[in-house]
């Protein structure tokens, strides 16, 4: 005789997610939405979008910009964020090493994904903000799979795993002295297939590449890496060109492409359900560092 | 699309809890290659043979050097039916902090016992958290039964033991498992070698646990978290459903203001139109009336409100080692959307989490332990016990220097103004009584015939020189519960005092018999909790007569004004029923007329 109220799973991760978006809005100053134009941070940003309406986003985004982009996803940025009318701040890696604040790694397997740190911390510096949010997800990484949603940064951005504050109910304890600030993650308990589930659910547009088509590529290290003007050949090296899609879209040095034919998000949802592989072990060049390599990232103030 | 369950583990490697994940993550197909060759390249370089699977759930350099777990982990798995968020937590005292905060949003509880150790006083702790927690279901993963030969004797007599320890807690749904995690018998696919066991695997237990019913859907509650107001011509009050559902065209009240107004429109995210709003979903309500609503307010309905107070008893945890908890330490307390300054003035007890003796000698909590204290806040709180509301009955302590959240708090009542009343130990214990007493509660719907089968019951036990006593209802309100309504609110005190008194006739040695509606699952649990505290059985009986047939007999007259809404709040009608989810008995019209039900009940008594 009882009614069964319930939730899909999705609609209790958007939930969730809206949730902490209205508390962010609600007790920080000065709140910011990380926005790369990757698939995550284009849910998180239409999440955001939900959370407030009618209203328009009460905070700006930032991108973080290593220079070495994919130009369907910088269209894309530049087209979203005119449409919802939101304000975009650029942090840009090239302005560091320009003022020589950073130097630019060289040789083979070069790249300007450590670089983002020291922009990712002037942007927020620089504008004050007091919150940040990201679009990471526990199930990307074990060391991500321990932070907790409102992630405390002291006053050099860094992230102690040790020290973190219990993160109980729904109850965020947020609060920060001045210059430190608090990292958030709507998406911590959303994975790869649920992203793609809400994307396909409420028709989410994306940046084009992350549907199959047809590019060159560079083989390397088991990856395939897009053949951009920023990728330096090595020796033996030949571009070859295949079917492929992104799994994750990062600096374009260090992001590699998986071979598919899936062209709209069912497919893609299909492919991600069977798929055997991470999307981080199967196209990051980043986290294969070492064992450790995000969470020594992330101590010094990463994503 | 399937729900999400929310799980939480507790215990250590040697109990095989991070081999039964990995074997829940392997056989459900949720490892990825590249995450088992990374554990097969670390477990070789260490040296050794298998592939230790705590390497995936163990993330930090530190855990992963020292070959612990120190902190809360994420996992998540799913199958066609279900999508599953594990909380993995270590087991070991040092701990309970973490345990505490993975137990704090989990539908279900896997708790794991060796098979050839028992339960140890690890499995205590981990059931006694779950159940102060407040986790509805329970799962004693009885591991490792390869190395005990598959033994059914062995199986039970750890059940038993577990039973008997469960009992002193607050534990609505218990079920147990045998398996072996590192052969995968009874994990995902039922055990070959344990024929005797009847139930399913634990796979298909986590599948079909049902816990639509576990959020409260009585007592509406919306804390406000955000005004939004982009225009004069909205204005919208967002926030996530905390408890019962919520309509358009409810009256409600906004607290603490007390003004009252109807809800115009329930808009979900992205401008959606919502027709009933229930835990936990984020809407956006807009109200008829212009009345003042901050972040902090909450809004309910007229006749159902939470308590508003500024002094209440909570059971908390401590979290930090950088300090200890004493009497007179101001902190911020973040209770919903309420942030508020808090002072916690008395500690009652201490609690030993692995006895369940109370120190009330105790001055301070130090990392880790568990007391009952009485906290004061600058303003009032609105927020109700949190057995009855995890929402509205939680809390965070965060330390005003440090700003670390130091404590998490369950709400317990009110003060209680009984602090100077002592109990007076009897100089009379139960067995020197004539005759030992027990509870039988018959629930079910108005015309289901609880009140016939109970006087036949009551006449055929003091027939047989039992001393029996019938406690009506309908008669109690003339009396005791003259003072009651229908409100929800009403009903619940009505069934806690019938409780109470049943307990005081059992305790004297009566066989009390109750005749009641009671139609909320959680207070009929409140009233079974009391009598298993006390060591006296309680045998609740579900009355199962359909609606439509209880109808057509509408001996009152009652349903047909209900029908014509000349009376409101009537159970089936416009008032809601929960049926019990462990009756000891269940009666229904095809077993018989009154007379072969009682029979029926006197029975089961004498079994």
């Amino acid at each position: 005789m009882t009614i069964t109220y319930e939730l899909s799973h999705l609609r209790a991760l958007e939930a969730e997610a809206v949730h902490i978006f209205r508390e962010v809005a609600a007790t920080f100053e000065k709140p910011v939405l990380l926005f790369s134009g990757g698939k995550d941070s284009v849910v998180m940003l239409h999440l955001a979008a939900k959370a407030f309406w009618p209203a328009p986003l009460p905070f700006p985004v930032m991108h973080v910009d290593t220079g070495h982009n994919f130009d369907e996803v910088i269209d894309y940025r530049d087209v979203t964020v005119a449409k919802l009318g939101i304000r975009l701040v650029v942090s840009s890696v090239q302005d560091d090493i320009d003022a020589g604040r950073v130097v630019e790694e060289t040789g083979a397997g070069a790249s300007r994904n450590r670089l983002q740190t020291a922009a990712l911390l002037r942007g927020i510096t620089e504008n004050g903000f007091t919150a940040a949010f990201g679009g990471a997800r526990r199930d990307e990484e074990k060391a991500r799979a321990k932070e907790r949603v409102f992630s405390f940064r002291d006053q050099y951005g860094a992230w102690d795993p040790r020290n973190q504050r219990p993160e109980l109910w729904n109850l965020y304890n947020g609060k920060h002295r001045k210059g430190e600030h608090i990292r958030v993650f709507p998406l911590s308990n959303w994975t790869e297939l649920d992203i793609w589930q809400y994307i396909q659910d409420e028709e989410i547009a994306l940046p084009s590449i992350y549907y199959a088509h047809r590019r060159a590529v560079v083989p390397r290290d088991g990856m395939l890496l897009a053949h951009t003007r920023f990728l330096e050949l090595q020796e033996g090296e030949e571009p070859v060109e295949m079917l492929v899609r992104f799994r994750t879209v990062g600096d374009a040095t260090c992001t590699g492409c998986v071979e598919s034919d899936a062209v709209t998000p069912e497919q893609v949802v299909e492919e991600v359900a069977s798929t055997r592989v991470t999307e981080r072990g199967a196209t990051r060049a980043d986290d294969r560092i070492s064992e450790a390599g995000m969470e020594d990232r992330k101590k010094e103030g990463y994503f | 699309m399937g729900p999400l369950l929310r799980i939480a583990t507790a215990g250590s490697v040697d109990d095989g809890k991070s081999t039964l994940i990995g074997r829940l993550l392997y056989d459900s197909k949720t490892i990825f290659t590249d995450q088992l060759a990374a554990v097969e390249r670390t477990s070789r370089e260490r040296g050794d043979d298998t592939p230790d699977l705590s390497l995936l759930t163990d993330g930090l350099r530190a855990e992963r050097e020292q070959g612990i777990t120190i902190d809360v982990a994420y996992r998540y798995f799913a199958t066609p039916k279900r999508k599953f968020v594990v909380a993995d937590t270590p087991g070991h005292l040092q701990y309970t902090r973490n345990m505490v905060t993975g137990a704090s949003t989990a539908d279900l509880a896997l708790i794991l016992v060796d098979a050839r150790k028992g339960v140890l006083e690890q499995s205590r702790r981990h059931a006694f958290i779950a159940s102060l927690l407040g986790i509805p279901h329970l799962v004693v993963c009885v591991n490792k039964m390869d190395l005990v030969g598959w033994s059914k004797e062995r199986f039970d007599e750890i059940r038993e033991d577990f039973r008997r320890f469960a009992m002193k807690l607050d534990v609505h749904d218990l079920s147990f498992v045998p398996m072996s995690a590192l052969l995968g018998d009874n994990v995902v696919n039922r055990s070959t070698e344990m024929s005797w066991y009847e139930g399913s695997s634990l796979l298909h237990h986590l599948e079909e646990v049902h816990v639509a019913s576990d959020q409260n859907l009585i007592d509406a509650r919306f804390p406000v978290q955000y005004v939004i107001r982009p225009h004069q011509d909205f204005r919208g009050y967002a926030g996530t459903v905390s408890g019962g559902v919520l309509k358009p065209g409810d009256e409600v009240a906004v607290l603490p203001s007390g003004f009252t107004s109807t809800i115009k429109d329930i808009w979900g995210p992205g401008g959606e139109p919502v027709a009933e709003a229930f835990p936990p979903q984020a809407v956006t309500i807009e109200l008829a009336d212009h009345i003042d609503v901050s972040r902090g307010d909450l809004i309910c309905r007229p006749g159902n409100r939470p308590h508003v107070g500024q002094d209440l008893d909570a059971m908390v945890c401590w979290f930090t080692e950088q300090s200890s908890l004493k009497p007179g330490t101001k902190f911020t307390v973040k209770h919903t959307s309420q942030q508020v300054k808090g002072t916690v003035r008395e500690l009652d007890y201490r609690l030993d989490i692995n006895t369940l003796h109370r120190d009330e000698g105790a001055e301070t909590l130090s990392l880790n332990e568990i007391g009952r204290v009485r906290l004061q806040t600058q303003t009032p709180l609105l927020f109700d016990p949190y057995k009855r509301n995890r929402g509205t009955g939680s809390f965070i302590l965060i330390d005003e220097a440090t700003n670390n959240t130091v404590a998490a708090g369950m709400i317990i009542g009110p003060r209680a103004q009984t602090a100077n009343v002592v109990w007076h130990a009897p100089a009379v214990t139960r067995e020197q009584r004539a005759t030992q007493g027990l509870t039988i509660w018959l629930t079910g719907l108005s015309g289901s015939g609880k009140s016939t089968v109970a006087v036949e019951l009551e006449r055929r036990l003091v027939a047989s020189g039992r001393p029996a006593y019938l406690l009506d209802g309908d008669n109690l309100r003339h009396g005791l519960n003259a003072d009651l309504g229908f409100s929800a609110a009403d009903r619940s005190e009505n069934v806690r005092r019938t409780g109470a008194v049943a307990r005081l006739f059992a305790d004297a040695g009566n066989i009390a018999i109750v005749s009641l509606i009671s139609p909320y699952q959680a207070d009929r649990e409140e009233v079974r909790a009391a009598h298993e505290a006390a060591g006296l059985a309680f045998v609740e009986v579900f009355v199962d007569t359909p609606l439509e047939v209880c109808e057509s007999r509408d001996p009152k007259g009652m349903y047909a004004k209900a029908r014509a809404g000349e009376i409101r709040d009537f159970t089936g009608v416009d008032a809601p029923y929960e049926a019990p989810e462990r009756a000891e008995l269940v009666l229904r019209p095809s077993d018989g007329d009154p007379t072969a039900l009682a029979a029926a009940v006197l029975a089961h008594l004498d079994r």
